[in-house]
């Protein structure tokens, strides 16, 4: 689990609950994970991106929009991660995020640090981000990867 | 003059429905509750159609005005006579409300309030904007909307976004009392307008999304002290409902009947919150709303009926104890929130005069119900894309009396966690959303802006975690299929019957409160930015501007000076705005649905605008005003 403990490093005091799997990918790939934390073959994304769409759009949606697109309130996180590093998403959704401008337009993201249901799949939650920001992920909901051929949801299965 | 060509058209209908309603709204509007209170005021200042005294225009909830000046023969010349820039960049619901030359104008956070003078051009007398939190924004599922300021006995009553409610002096803007209404670390803000009903301010909380227990409260108007506060889920005592005198489709409840629909303690994450609409009958002495989404919106996690979720409540104003309940979607599997306003009018059903409260509810079936006993009337889809359930069982000897009839195939729990149900319609928008309808007592009928929207709709476990988000489903909504490919209609409803009497197509939501005036025509607004004002009888559009932001704010009129004017917030927004900024850039390659409101950032920007409008000429209609149009009804 090296993400983990990069993670932690990055997040200090902050409560970490556990983190769901991505580790193998980038060791079975030999790519660096953080800039292509995804398989998509045909069209057909890994468990990683796939479950990162559904957790994104149980909490993420209501502020940053379907498909990550934005809303009236929040930014386009299909835009933000094109500049946005692995481990700023993290420090960001760990400890939240203010800004002010005139107008009453302060904008608030709050800490996701203490909920499971993002911090157990944070990494899916930024595979399918980063895979959206990469163009690779259409809007929508994904077609997955049969799951024999699919390393990010066997690893999956056998951290639970 | 052709006043109203569609008037002799209008008339047939005018006999068939036999004026049923025209006793009904006015009636209510002038009888004397039993206790004398301190704004009795209201009930009379409502009946004075040159004010806006209350956010629905009156107890009964049916935003009509009596003001004809502006009609369907003269609305096609309607003007802008002024505007108002709140300095606000959110969306804006509710509305203004206007009492004696002063306007009140709220907005989203940071709730600002404005008083501004009829009598000098707008200039603002007093502005109040609260302290309060930034943290509480995130908490607001869906935007920090507020559906506007409350008025009685020379006070205007603010519910914040940080559930603090505060009275201000109507004259001065001086803070009198502040009171919290909830928590919002742990997820309970405040989006909802209170209401003024006797001696009290009644108030509900936010917080569906966030695992909270749902309330209804009332504060003491003069002093902000809490009189009595019922829980939408819960032991008895903390419901305000009593097993044997509180009744659910004529039968009483029983002991328990909401903890024993929840397993184990999982009511105290229950949600019912209130934060819609709440009407009041000074004669049976009761007030009407409802409760919305069970917690968590995967179904699986929550097994039993849920009550009282998704219900309305009639409740005696004075002790807040229920009089009847009635649950529109036990067990809810797609966030149908019972939220939606409950509009007061006595119609004629089956040749017998009721006195009924409609209901047009977010799970697309809309429910006359008889509002002294609870008894169900009708209850009827009013968009025919609804397909979640077929029908509302109208037996009383049936043991599914009063109960949806869900279709396996659109059943989220049924189908399971982790499985994508395809094709739900309505959409967790529902038929329609807090959006309020208008009445009119002259057509007898209903004006209702609805969501013409369907959804997938995957539920999946969560957690729950105090102030965090504890919904459990991945949704993808999308304009119904097999329609015209738009995602809104307005409809004209005729609540006796069950029957959609017309539909008039929108590309998008109508998330814009109706209004119908005695001129014969009916205004709403549109996601893109347009006021539209249609013929009450036909649907036919007769006049449109574009505001500069797409509107979710409710139409109001008024009278100044011997001139009506009409007056709307823009400000894009709310759930509606959520997607605003997603173009169509992309296409829909692999898609069979895109996201709904995906192109609506192609017409309309962020704002924060005030626009009233008027006929052109002077007050009095020397120009362009048929003579005869220009009589206020008074009384």
């Amino acid at each position: 689990m090296r993400l983990m403990s990069k993670a932690a490093v990055l997040i200090g005091g902050a409560v970490m609950l556990s983190l769901g799997a991505a580790g193998a990918q980038e060791e079975a790939e030999g790519d660096n994970w953080e800039d292509k934390p995804y398989i998509i073959e045909d069209g057909k994304v890994d468990y990683g991106v796939y479950n990162g769409f559904r957790r994104y759009h149980n909490t993420c949606h209501t502020c940053h929009g379907p498909d990550a697109m934005g809303s009236t309130f929040a930014p386009a996180l299909v835009e933000s991660l094109k500049d946005m590093s692995y481990a700023d998403f993290t420090e960001t959704v760990v400890n939240g995020r203010q800004s002010s401008g005139a107008g009453g337009s302060t904008s608030v993201m709050p800490s996701f640090g203490e909920n499971p249901d993002v911090m157990l799949y944070i990494d899916h939650i930024y595979a399918y981000l980063k895979a959206r920001a990469d163009g690779e992920v259409a809007r929508g909901r994904p077609e997955r990867l049969d799951p024999e051929n699919d390393p990010v949801f066997q690893e999956y299965q056998e951290s639970q | 003059m052709h006043k109203n060509a569609n008037a002799t058209k209008g008339m047939e209908e005018m006999d068939k429905i036999t004026l049923r309603a025209a006793c009904s709204v006015f009636a209510l509007a002038v009888a004397a509750p039993t206790a004398a209170y301190a704004n009795d005021e209201l009930i009379e200042m409502q009946s004075d159609p040159k004010n806006w005294v209350m956010q629905l225009g009156n107890y009964s909830a049916t935003r009509y005005s009596e003001l004809e000046e502006i009609n369907a023969d003269n609305v096609g010349d309607l003007q802008v006579a002024w505007t108002f820039s709140t300095g606000v960049l959110r969306g804006h619901e509710g509305g203004p409300l206007v009492i004696d030359g002063v306007m009140y104008v709220h907005t989203p956070f940071p709730n600002k309030v404005f008083a501004l003078d009829l009598n000098d051009s707008g200039r603002i007398i007093w502005s109040y904007e609260p302290q309060q939190d930034p943290n509480v924004i995130p908490v607001m599922c869906c935007d920090t909307v507020n559906r506007g300021v409350a008025y009685g006995d020379g006070k205007i009553i603010l519910h914040q976004a940080d559930t603090n409610v505060v009275a201000l002096d109507a004259e001065t803007g001086e803070e009198l009392w502040k009171v919290a209404n909830g928590d919002p670390s742990k997820g309970e803000t405040g989006t909802m307008s209170p209401l003024i009903a006797g001696d009290k301010v009644l108030v509900g909380n936010s917080g569906g999304e966030f695992g909270v227990q749902g309330h209804m409260t009332a504060y003491n108007l003069e002093t902000g002290e809490q009189e009595w506060r019922a829980y939408s889920v819960g032991p008895d005592d903390q419901i305000l409902l009593d097993p044997q005198e509180t009744t659910h489709l004529g039968e009483p409840v029983g002991e328990n009947s909401s903890v024993d629909t929840w397993e184990g303690d999982q009511w105290q994450l229950g949600g019912g919150t209130v934060w819609g609409w709440v009407s009041y009958d000074p004669e049976l002495n009761l007030v009407y709303y409802g409760s919305g989404n069970p917690g968590t919106w995967n179904p699986s996690q929550r097994p039993g009926d849920n009550k009282w979720s998704m219900t309305i409540f009639a409740r005696d104003l004075d002790t807040g104890m229920a009089k009847w309940v009635y649950q529109m979607t036990p067990h809810d599997e797609w966030d149908y929130d019972g939220v939606n306003e409950n509009m007061l009018v006595d119609i004629e059903i089956d040749g017998e005069e009721r006195k009924v409260l409609v209901h047009p509810d977010r799970n697309g079936f809309a429910y006359t119900l008889d509002r002294e006993t609870g008894e169900l009337l009708v209850a009827e889809k009013y968009d025919p894309a609804v397909n979640w359930a077929t029908e509302v069982v109208m037996d009383p000897e049936s043991e599914e009396y009063g109960r949806p009839q869900v279709v396996a195939e659109y059943s989220t729990e049924q189908n399971g966690v982790d499985v994508n149900s395809e094709g739900i319609c309505p959409a967790a928008l529902g038929t329609k959303d807090q959006q309020p309808s208008s009445f009119s007592p002259e057509t007898g009928l209903f004006y209702i802006p609805t969501n013409h929207v369907c959804m997938d709709y995957e539920p999946f476990q969560v957690s729950y975690t105090a102030g965090q988000p504890y919904v459990g489903a991945t949704l993808s909504m999308y304009p119904a299929p097999d329609s015209h490919g738009g995602m809104g209609n307005f409809i004209a409803w005729d609540a006796a019957a069950g029957e959609i009497v017309w539909s008039k197509e929108e590309p998008f939501s109508v998330w814009s409160g109706a209004l119908a005036t005695a001129g014969d025509i009916v205004f709403y607004g549109t996601l893109e930015g347009y006021l539209k004002a249609v013929d009450m009888e036909s649907g036919e559009e007769l006049y449109r501007f574009k505001t500069p932001s797409g509107i979710i704010g409710n139409v109001t009129t008024y009278e100044h000076e011997g001139k009506q004017y009409i007056a709307v917030l823009s400000g894009i927004g709310g759930w509606a705005g959520i997607g605003l900024a997603a173009g169509l850039t992309e296409g829909t390659d692999g898609l069979g649905a895109v996201g709904a409101y995906a192109s609506l950032s192609d017409y309309t920007q962020l704002g924060g605008q005030l626009t009233v409008f008027a006929l052109p000429g002077e007050a009095g209609g020397a120009s362009d005003m048929d003579a005869g149009a220009e009589e206020d009804s008074d009384e």
